[in-house]
């Protein structure tokens, strides 16, 4: 379990705009995932964690243990905070085989021990055939097991990853994965992961939490904050739906139902507690939950008349592009069927019609 | 023609010792100024820089007033060894250590900040001392620039003039080192001995300085950088 309150303050320079990191968080063992931006401040907050950072203001306790407080002056080094670190560029030492790169972090153990641990370590990672090589004659994938099982091996009480599937190609991307859901599951700490990927906070956060310029503005299941994301702006970060400008126009609690208005377009909706008739909204759809048919002449409700503008491929689907930024998934085959259609009727079911 | 070798001797085991003094001495303060963040850091660094930039006479003046015989470190000195350290081959060792340690810890510094800071970050991560953070990683991974930064050393020590003959003077068979033994060779109409020795001491230099740049540039050797 960790418990992090953290604050610093960049003031502007010469050359840089000033930056506050304002940000408090728990998380407990298993995965969370830092996720935002480039520069909202996700490795800052790992290095605070770390102490590679000194922050102005906070507290940062691991298991009861405090590692830093400012109030009352405690910051212990890094090398006695037991964080196991994964570098962004592995960081292994380059004039070290792989086996001295893990006994490095084993200095203090007795020989014998070290030896135990540093064979276990490379057994488990499937690292024991080239232990004796040094990190230049290592594959990617290798690499990057390495740098986790250097950071494990001294039985961290949290380990931090520096986006570590950046630059990384598929097939090293999925191995990656499937060592990060083994790690969770046999060392039983929390696992702090940094990404701007929302596909890999799916794929392995219990937990995310979302930055945006150096606050964390939702916490949450990746799924539900997938599901409900609490303003327009964290709608922006995931880039995943459909965010048009809207406003209400009629509300109906008894028969569950509300009238949106999109441009010179009306839409009916459920009900939507807590607003106001004649509230500026924000729809926010995801591109699946519509669809789409060639526009022949009769419009039905909830049916608004576009333009294709474009037809983008996706792996499993086409995105087609329309007039006004909308888009809508369509499997292939349903598009081949109308191919060459310009204008087409987008229909927004009535559950998919959310607000925020 | 008999050559007196004395000096061409003389001036290599004074270049030998002042270069070791310097690597141990100089590595120190470029490691200090490298990591370390004080306050008067630039003048320190500014402060070591003087004596490259000052006329030899200068710098030469200020030792003889700071290590002479009548100075509390003289005195000392004397009491110690028994004998003047002004005037010797150990203070042309000194001559050369001021004359060189500057350009090391130039280079060194310059070396140490070379270093990948991820990798300084991973070791103290991984729970390594100061200590143990410089020899096992740092040092290692900056060696060949400061083994080039030695050899710099070492060419420049051999080639000091100007404070070696302030503070050790021009005893022929004692302190007379080769720089100083070619001017005397050419201040006498000898110009035979004055070729032999600038022939050779060009010839060390050359080979010192073609090492620091094979040491400093190396396609072919492992990478140091993260990937």
């Amino acid at each position: 379990m960790i418990q992090a309150r953290l604050r610093k303050n960049f003031t502007p320079g010469a050359e840089s705009a000033g930056f506050v990191l304002d940000v408090e968080f728990r998380a407990a063992k298993g995965i969370t995932v830092l996720f935002g931006p480039s520069g909202a401040g996700k490795t800052l907050t790992l290095d605070c964690i770390a102490g590679f950072v000194r922050p102005d203001e906070g507290r940062v306790l691991v298991d009861d243990q405090i590692l830093f407080d400012a109030a009352s002056g405690v910051c212990l080094a890094p090398r006695a905070r037991h964080c196991g670190y994964v570098f962004q560029n592995y960081a292994l030492f380059p004039h070290m085989t792989l086996r001295q790169n893990l006994e490095f972090a084993l200095d203090r153990s007795p020989r014998l021990e070290r030896h135990r641990k540093v064979n276990e370590m490379l057994e488990k990672f499937h690292l024991a055939d080239v232990s004796g090589r040094r990190p230049h004659a290592l594959s990617g994938g290798q690499k990057q097991r390495c740098s986790i099982a250097r950071a494990l091996i001294g039985s961290p009480r949290l380990l931090l990853l520096d986006e570590p599937a950046r630059g990384l190609d598929a097939p090293l991307r999925a191995e990656l994965y499937s060592v990060l859901r083994e790690v969770r599951q046999d060392f039983g700490i929390p696992i702090l992961l940094v990404t701007h990927d929302f596909e890999e906070c799916l794929e392995l956060g219990d937990e995310m939490l979302v930055f945006r310029e150096g606050r964390i503005v939702q916490t949450g299941a990746p799924r539900k904050v997938f599901d409900q994301p609490v303003s327009v702006d964290v709608a922006r970060l995931l880039g995943l739906y459909n965010l048009l400008p809207a406003e209400i126009r009629g509300l109906d609690p008894g028969r569950n139902a509300s009238r949106i208005r999109y441009r010179d377009f009306e839409l009916t909706g459920p009900y939507f507690p807590g607003h106001l008739i004649g509230d500026q909204v924000w729809l926010c759809i995801p591109p699946d939950l519509l669809s789409a048919t060639p526009r022949d002449g009769q419009t039905f409700g909830n049916q608004m008349p576009a333009t294709l503008v474009r037809v983008v491929e996706k792996p499993d689907r086409l995105r087609l592009e329309f007039a006004g930024d909308i888009a809508v998934d369509v499997p292939r085959s349903e598009f081949e069927k109308h191919r060459g259609a310009k204008d087409w009727l987008i229909e927004f079911p009535r559950s998919s019609v959310r607000i925020l | 023609m008999a050559i007196d070798w004395f000096p061409l001797w003389l001036s290599l085991r004074v270049a030998a010792i002042s270069t070791a003094v310097a690597l141990v001495a100089g590595l120190w303060l470029a490691w200090i100024l490298a990591n370390r963040q004080f306050r008067g850091k630039e003048i320190l660094d500014a402060a070591i820089t003087l004596p490259l930039v000052l006329p030899p006479t200068v710098l030469g003046y200020y030792l003889l007033v700071l290590l002479g015989r009548a100075s509390p470190i003289g005195k000392l000195y004397e009491w110690i060894f028994g004998g003047p350290l002004v005037f010797s081959w150990q203070a042309a060792v000194v001559a050369a250590l001021f004359h060189s340690t500057p350009l090391l810890v130039k280079s060194a510094r310059a070396a140490f900040e070379s270093v990948d800071r991820s990798f300084e970050r991973a070791a103290r991560n991984l729970g390594a001392s100061e200590l143990r953070l410089f020899w096992r990683v740092t040092l290692p991974l900056a060696r060949r620039s400061i083994l080039a930064a030695g050899a710099l050393a070492f060419a420049r020590s051999l080639g000091d003039f100007g404070v070696t003959l302030m503070i050790a003077g021009n005893i022929p068979g004692r302190t007379q080192t080769v720089a100083i033994a070619i001017y005397d060779a050419v201040e006498a109409g000898n110009g035979a001995t004055a070729r032999v020795l600038v022939v050779i001491v060009s010839v060390i230099a050359l080979v010192i300085l073609s090492i620091a740049n094979r040491l400093t540039t190396n396609p072919f050797g492992p990478r140091q950088t993260a990937l």
